[in-house]
């Protein structure tokens, strides 16, 4: 009854969610859930002090998806931005919304 | 008034110790904060509250009077970011990109040094035309353009204009003051004399709350001094008395009074720390916020605030004096 999806979690200065959320989507999800967050991380320098932390995008995609969103991510948001991702195996149910 | 109990007077003002209690609270690591959506709050109050009080004066002036202003305002906007995108040339560990970064910083302009220069100038009976706000709306943006242009002239690369500009645009610095002064004018005096108590009564404390809070996050920008250099340090106090003198200078030869005319001072000498980190940080994600928030935050806006706020009236006092 379940299905295997991939659940992407993506950090990011709060600056940039707007933008990140755009391009996860065009990359194929259908969907995705943003939380404010803040830690700390190795770069631990942003913009935006003024302007609260961080914030936290999750979405959960297919593994091809997954892929190509961790791509992107390589190209457009490693090297610049305080910016930390990770994925991990989840189940779903109704797969043909994720 | 000598210059020295008019820089006493603005030192020992509520809103500027408020903002030293803010770096006290940093320097010993006290966890006071402003909760997020009281700061919030407070910066809606405060750009609305500004909009709406410039834009009943502007109800109350000839096209005539602040066409000159506007003119010099524009140019100002133009010739500041491009003079600090050649000065910073000589610290030469700075990139292109971080001089266009913080050109553009430069370039805008802070709020909150021309609330709390408005106040202090009022404090000291110096009169400010009501509508300087609207030079302070039009003097945010076009510093920020030309210091992203400067910033990837030549390189290979495309500014995201669209996104940039949405971000100055539509960020609520501009929309609220633009939209508040729009507010000002429809309303006009009557409309005004409903909600003044809570816009005029209040302000100077409520600021002096958001002065608190602005301390404590420029405290945090203070630690970065160390690995900033010395150069910047310098840049981030002599700069603004050049570029508060170009905008003194302006403001006599378009007509403005006395207080008018230092306020431009001090609009032409405060550097953003809101709306241009924001934009830049898209528009350049390689210039350092290190660099940049630092020297707009850390160093320019309390310089500006203690000492530059008395010394753009006395820039003023001076320039009236020897009769331009």
């Amino acid at each position: 009854m379940l299905k295997a999806r991939k659940l992407v979690v993506i950090v990011v200065e709060a600056g940039l969610v707007t933008r990140l959320a755009r391009d996860v989507m065009a990359k194929g999800a259908k969907g995705y859930t943003v939380t404010s967050a803040s830690g700390l991380g190795p770069r631990n320098q942003r913009a935006g002090d003024l302007e609260g932390g961080n914030a936290k995008l999750e979405t959960v995609v297919p593994e091809a998806v997954a892929t190509e969103v961790l791509e992107m991510l390589k190209t457009n948001y490693f090297p610049h931005y305080a910016c930390s991702a990770w994925v991990s195996d989840v189940q779903v149910l109704r797969d043909d919304r994720y | 008034m000598d210059i020295l109990s008019v820089a006493v007077q603005n030192l020992t003002s509520a809103p500027v110790l408020a903002f030293g209690l803010g770096l006290l609270a940093t320097a010993i690591r006290s966890d006071l904060r402003l909760p997020e959506p009281i700061y919030q709050a407070i910066s809606i109050y405060l750009l609305l509250g500004i909009g709406i009080k410039g834009g009943v004066a502007l109800s109350e002036v000839s096209i005539a009077e602040v066409g000159m202003p506007i003119l010099g305002t524009l140019l100002l906007g133009v010739t500041i970011p491009a003079l600090a995108f050649f000065l910073l040339k000589r610290i030469r560990k700075l990139s292109q990109v971080d001089r266009g970064a913080l050109a553009a910083h430069y370039g805008s302009t802070s709020l909150v040094t021309f609330t709390a220069a408005i106040i202090f100038y009022e404090s000291v009976s110096v009169s400010v035309e009501g509508y300087l706000t609207t030079l302070l709306a039009i003097l945010e943006i076009p510093g920020i353009i030309v210091g992203l242009l400067l910033a990837t002239r030549g390189l290979k690369r495309n500014v995201p204009w669209n996104e940039s500009l949405r971000e100055i645009l539509a960020g609520r610095s501009i929309f609220l003051l633009a939209g508040g002064l729009v507010i000002g004018f429809l309303t006009g005096n009557i409309g005004f004399a409903r909600i003044d108590e809570f816009f005029v009564a209040l302000f100077p404390g409520i600021l002096t709350l958001f002065l608190l809070e602005l301390g404590i996050v420029a405290g945090r920008r203070l630690s970065d001094l160390k690995t900033s250099g010395f150069g910047l340090v310098i840049f981030g106090i002599a700069f603004p008395l050049i570029s508060g003198s170009l905008g003194v200078l302006t403001g006599q030869l378009t007509g403005l009074s006395l207080g008018g005319s230092a306020t431009l001072g001090v609009l032409s000498a405060s550097a953003s720390y809101i709306a241009a980190p924001a934009a830049v940080r898209l528009a350049l994600p390689e210039a350092s916020p290190g660099i940049y928030l630092t020297a707009s935050l850390g160093i320019t806006f309390p310089f500006n605030l203690t000492l530059g706020i008395p010394i753009m009236l006395q820039i003023s006092t001076y320039i009236e004096s020897v009769g331009l």
